[in-house]
């Protein structure tokens, strides 16, 4: 199908964004999740405002241990070394080549895939873990949404339509944290089964701090809190990690059947995957 | 809306609806059917173009979010005198392509990977040619046809330069 009808306009700035949302615009940046939505017709806006033409909202800035990610920083971005500072460059390094293909990476965008909040999303699973912070802007001012507070349910979010998602706040993570991401899926091509961040810090072989991010493993991305608790306080040990992963498939998890994974399969997945993603992400 | 297309070099000026995505502008409107349209939904890679240097899936991206901004397509790829590119070379030495849809946008996604890192490994190949779909050669072909062409570009046996 082709998309339905509408208005095209590119605002020059963030104000005259704003004004358009406030029509009921709807945003163009990346485009490879909403154009998609369009030629299927289950989003047919009238109006569309193409963002890509307002200078520095593709800007990918860190001050006072804060990363903070414009709504036009592609995901292709986060694949440069040295791109993000530390382990949470490493760890973005190391989700961004699961996020679809080169062409869309080209392209589609951070924000992007926090606004569209497919649940199956690594941005949005890495957004929860991380502690990070949304920013939205209306022409009725501007508020920032905790990540763990902003996912309502598959492409539901606390955004409300004349908001436009302006950047993404994420704190540096230490030096000495150790992170990984593992991947699930059918083929290449295919959205994850279920993926997993993680990010440890240890001290003398304990773990003293666990985030855990798990994407398609419910209806919206998740942080594993009830594996993290059990791993605070643990020696490093793979009899932990399997535990975790356990405690994150049984307590954390509300997995959704799929045609190709009902939910016992995907907890079983889920659990293999925490403990596997621990162990990698131990720091050296 | 009135926009002008820079496609290989030549102006198409249009007057497009701005729901006309830039494939159905790039076949229909500057009658360029190089470009094929398998899915529309980003997925199978047919109608990868360069826009501005970058191949991209010109099904999800809009004709007027391109005014201005040079695009190539596979008809941009041979040289002044109509010889091959050398990844059309590679193509058909290495019978990357048996039915033939999905060969322009294996090509302009190669075309690309090719401009943007000369040196393109075999790993990067792999992983490159998962982009697209081929329902009939298979991909080793195409991947060996890709790792050829990046090869004898490195090697210098081709006198021109892949963005020629």
């Amino acid at each position: 199908m082709k998309p339905a009808a509408f208005d095209y306009l590119a605002p020059r700035t963030v104000a005259e964004a704003l004004d358009a949302l406030a029509a009921g615009a709807q945003v163009l940046a990346g485009g490879q999740s909403l154009l998609l939505e369009m030629h299927l017709q289950r989003v047919h806006p009238d109006l569309v405002a193409d963002i890509n033409r307002i200078p520095g909202l593709d800007a990918l800035t860190v001050s006072d241990g804060t990363l903070t990610v414009g709504a036009l920083v592609r995901h292709r971005a986060f694949a440069s070394p040295g791109a993000v500072p530390g382990p949470l460059g490493d760890l973005f390094g190391r989700a961004v080549g699961y996020i679809a293909h080169p062409p869309i990476r080209t392209r589609g965008t951070m924000a992007g895939s926090l606004a569209w909040a497919h649940p199956a999303s690594e941005w949005c699973a890495l957004a929860v873990a991380l502690d990070a912070v949304v920013e939205l802007r209306s022409t009725r001012g501007t508020r920032e949404v905790p990540a763990g507070e902003y996912f309502r349910g598959p492409f539901q979010t606390a955004r409300e339509p004349d908001e436009l998602l302006t950047a993404v706040r994420y704190p540096l993570l230490a030096p000495d944290t150790g992170v990984a991401f593992t991947e699930h899926r059918r083929t290449g091509f295919s959205f994850a089964q279920v993926a997993v961040g993680a990010a440890l810090t240890t001290r003398d072989g304990v773990i003293t701090e666990a985030r855990i991010g798990l994407a398609n493993c419910a209806d919206r991305p998740l942080r594993a809190h009830a594996a993290e608790r059990a791993l605070v306080g643990a020696e490093v040990s793979s009899w932990a990690f399997a535990a975790a992963g356990e405690t994150a498939a049984e307590q954390d998890a509300a997995p959704v059947p799929e045609p190709y994974a009902d939910v016992d399969y995907r907890r079983q997945v889920i659990a293999v995957l925490v403990a596997r993603t621990l162990r990698e992400a131990v720091p050296v | 809306m009135k926009i002008t297309l820079s496609v290989n070099d030549d102006a198409y000026p249009l007057d497009v609806e701005p729901r006309r995505v830039l494939a159905d502008a790039l076949r229909d409107d500057c009658g360029l059917t190089g470009t094929h349209l398998g899915c529309e939904q980003g997925v199978c890679g047919a109608c990868t173009v360069l826009v501005d240097g970058e191949a991209v899936r010109s099904c999800l991206m809009l004709a007027v979010q391109c005014d201005g901004v040079p695009i190539r397509t596979v008809e941009g790829l041979a040289g002044p005198g109509g010889e091959p590119h050398p990844l059309q070379r590679a193509f058909s030495a290495e019978r990357g392509l048996q039915c033939g849809f999905c060969t322009p946008g294996f090509l302009m996604l190669a075309a690309g990977a090719l401009e943007r890192d000369p040196a393109l490994g075999e790993e990067e190949v792999a992983a490159l040619v998962g982009s697209n779909l081929c329902r009939c050669t298979g991909y080793e072909p195409i991947r060996r046809a890709i790792t050829r062409a990046a090869r004898d570009h490195q090697k210098g046996q081709d006198g021109r330069h892949l963005s020629a």
